[in-house]
C-alpha cells in the first residue's frame, strides 16, 4: 500500500479506524484534538457513533459501555482529562471490559502546558484509578507505530479482555511522518459472544459488574485479574538498537526514546559505546531483556521526559546488578539531541 | 550512501512557512526517503515567529526536533536573528533578501543564499508566493530533493479549490531555484 504523510493524532485515530473501532467518545483538550476531529468525519461515515460527552467523565464512561455490548470503542484525552477518565477505566478493569484509551501527555501536574511531557507514566502503568489492577500500555515512538500499536490495542484488549492505554505525547501527536496503513479489519460489530451484553432472551442473564460483596467472590475474582495480568506477560515488545557492544544502555520510551537515538547516533562516531533499550510496551514492561544485559555487565541510563519514574521499574527489573544512573528533561522544556551527549558521557565514565 | 538534510523553517505567522514545511516532507516521500515534520508551537505562535523542523533522511530518523540544523529558511528578520546562532558551520541559510539586511548574515561561518523571494514572488504575480521562491532556492541549494519533486507535491499541500494556483506556485519554485548558482 502507498505511504501516506500524516500526524501522530491522526495515525492513531486511523489505526482505530482500521482496527474497527465504532465508538468514539471523547472531550476536546491540546494536544490531541486531531484524533476527536478525525473520529468525527470516520466514526458516521463506517456506520458507528461519534459522541463529544460533557466531560471526560462521561465519555469513559460511555467507553464502558460500549465494551460491556462488545463493541470496538475508544476514548482519547490529554493528562488533566486522563484524571477524570480513571474511575471508569478502574471499573473496566474491574468488570474484565475491553476498550482503548489515549492519552497524549502534555506537561503537568495539574493543567500544565500543553507541550510533551513523560508526567504520566505512573498514573498509566502503575494503574491511575483505585484497586489492584493493570492496564496493558502501549508507548509509540514513531507515527507508524502510533498506527500500529492502536491497531494492535484492540486486538489486546479484546483478547483480555481488559482496558489498553496507548501513551504518546505531544511530539507523537503533533509531529507527521509517512505510514504505511495496514488492510482495514472486518470485525465483527459485536464481538465477546460469551459475555457482552445483548439481551437475555432464551438463556441465562450475564452481569458484568466490579463490585463482589459474598465472601471470598472478591479474593476470588483478584486472583482471576492477576492470573489474567501474568498471562499478558508475553506482550512485552521493545526495540534494541545498537546493543551487543555497548557498555552503557540507555531505556527511554516514546519520543525521547528516538531523540535519544539521534544522541546515541552522534556519540558513537566519537568512539561512546551507548545502546539503548526503549520499551513499546510499558505494561507488561521488558523487564528480561534488561536483567540479561545487566548480567553481561553493561551499565544503565534511564532518560525520561519527567524527573524519574520508568527508572523504578528498569532498577526493579536490573535488580542491583548494575550501575543504573538517571537523567530528567523537566516538562515544560521541548528536549532535543543535544540534551542528552552530556549525561550520556557522564554515565559511561561514571 | 548515506542521504541526511534537517531544516528549521522561520517566518512571520502568514508567510506559508508551514506550508513550504510540508510541501518539502511530501516532496521527501515522493521520493522514497523517510522524513519527519514538525511544527513548533508554544508561546512563538501569539506573535513573534511560527517555525516548523524537517528532517529528511534515506535511514531511519531519530530526533524530528533539531537544536543545530544544517540548513535555514530565514523569511524574515526575527528568523534570521533566532535561529542564523543554531545552524551548523558550514549550514545552508536561505535569507528573504526583500525583508532582511544581508549585512545580518554571518557569511564567514554559513553558506548564505540571499534570495529576494517577495520581489521575484510579485513579478510572477503574487507577493504571497515568497515561501515558495525561498523553497525554490533551498532545493537547489542543498540538493536534497529534487525541484520536479517539491514541484510534483504541490497538489498534496493546496486544496482542490485552489489548485488553478499550482502553476503559478511550481513556477516561483522554479524562479527561486535559478537564482542559485
Amino acid at each position: 500500500m502507498a505511504r501516506i504523510f500524516i500526524k501522530g493524532n491522526v495515525a492513531i485515530a486511523r489505526g482505530a479506524l482500521d482496527a474497527g473501532c465504532k465508538c468514539y467518545f471523547g472531550y476536546p483538550i491540546t494536544p490531541q484534538n486531531d484524533i476527536p476531529e478525525f473520529m468525527s468525519r470516520a466514526m458516521p461515515e463506517a456506520g458507528g457513533e461519534f459522541v463529544q460527552a460533557e466531560s471526560e467523565v462521561a465519555a469513559a464512561n460511555m467507553l464502558l459501555g460500549a465494551a460491556a455490548c462488545g463493541i470496538r470503542a475508544m476514548t482519547s484525552s490529554s493528562s488533566p482529562g486522563m484524571s477524570l477518565k480513571q474511575e471508569a477505566i478502574s471499573y473496566m478493569a474491574g468488570s474484565e471490559l475491553p476498550g482503548v484509551i489515549v492519552n497524549m501527555n502534555r506537561g503537568g501536574p495539574g493543567l500544565g502546558d500543553i507541550g510533551p511531557s513523560q508526567g504520566d507514566y505512573f498514573q498509566a502503568v502503575k494503574g491511575g484509578g483505585h484497586g489492584d489492577y493493570r492496564t496493558l500500555v502501549l508507548a509509540p515512538g514513531t507515527v507508524q507505530e502510533a498506527y500500529d500499536l492502536t491497531f494492535l490495542a484492540f486486538e489486546l484488549a479484546f483478547a483480555y479482555r481488559n482496558p489498553v492505554l496507548i501513551l504518546g505525547d505531544a511530539i507523537i501527536g503533533q509531529m507527521q511522518e509517512p505510514i504505511t496503513p495496514s488492510k482495514p479489519l472486518a470485525v465483527d460489530p459485536f464481538e465477546g459472544g460469551s459475555w457482552r451484553l445483548e439481551g437475555a432472551r432464551q438463556r441465562e442473564a450475564r452481569i458484568l459488574k466490579s463490585l463482589h460483596l459474598t465472601d471470598g467472590a472478591l479474593a476470588g475474582h483478584n486472583l482471576k485479574l492477576q492470573e489474567k495480568y501474568k498471562r499478558a506477560e508475553k506482550e512485552v515488545r521493545f526495540e534494541e538498537f545498537m546493543t551487543d557492544d555497548a557498555s552503557l544502555i540507555i531505556v527511554a520510551y516514546g519520543s525521547i526514546g528516538r531523540i535519544v537515538k539521534s544522541t546515541i547516533r552522534k556519540l558513537r562516531k566519537e568512539g561512546y559505546k551507548a545502546g539503548l533499550i526503549r520499551p513499546v510496551t510499558l505494561y507488561p514492561f521488558p523487564s528480561q531483556i534488561l536483567k540479561s544485559l545487566a548480567e553481561q555487565g553493561k551499565k544503565f541510563l534511564t532518560i525520561e521526559h519527567n524527573m524519574g519514574q520508568m527508572v523504578e521499574d528498569v532498577r526493579l527489573s536490573i535488580c542491583g546488578l548494575a550501575h543504573s544512573a538517571f537523567h530528567g528533561q523537566l516538562p515544560g522544556n521541548l528536549p532535543t539531541p543535544n540534551d542528552f551527549e552530556q549525561p550520556i558521557i557522564n554515565a559511561l565514565r561514571s | 550512501m548515506s542521504i541526511y538534510n534537517d531544516a528549521i523553517i522561520a517566518g512571520f505567522g502568514g508567510q506559508g512557512v508551514m506550508l513550504i514545511g510540508n510541501l518539502l516532507a511530501y516532496a521527501a516521500m515522493e521520493s522514497g526517503l523517510n522524513v519527519t515534520y514538525i511544527p513548533v508551537y508554544g508561546p512563538e505562535m501569539r506573535g513573534g515567529t511560527a517555525n516548523c523542523t524537517v528532517v529528511i533522511s534515506n535511514e531511519d530518523i531519530g530526533s524530528p526536533i533539531i537544536k543545530n540544523p544544517l540548513s535555514l529558511i530565514a523569511l524574515n528578520r526575527p528568523s534570521l536573528d533566532k535561529f542564523q546562532p543554531m545552524v551548523q558551520d558550514g549550514g545552508v541559510v536561505i535569507v528573504n533578501s526583500s525583508l532582511v539586511d544581508m549585512e545580518l548574515a554571518d557569511t564567514d561561518r554559513l553558506r548564505i543564499v540571499g534570495v529576494p523571494a517577495n520581489e521575484i514572488a510579485d513579478s510572477i504575480g503574487n507577493t504571497r508566493m515568497a515561501n515558495m521562491v525561498a523553497l525554490g532556492a533551498y532545493t537547489r541549494a542543498t540538493g536534497i530533493v529534487g525541484l520536479e519533486a517539491v514541484q510534483k507535491s504541490l497538489e498534496h499541500v493546496i486544496s482542490a479549490h485552489y489548485s488553478h494556483l499550482i502553476p503559478k506556485n511550481a513556477e516561483a519554485l522554479a524562479a527561486g531555484a535559478q537564482t542559485v548558482n
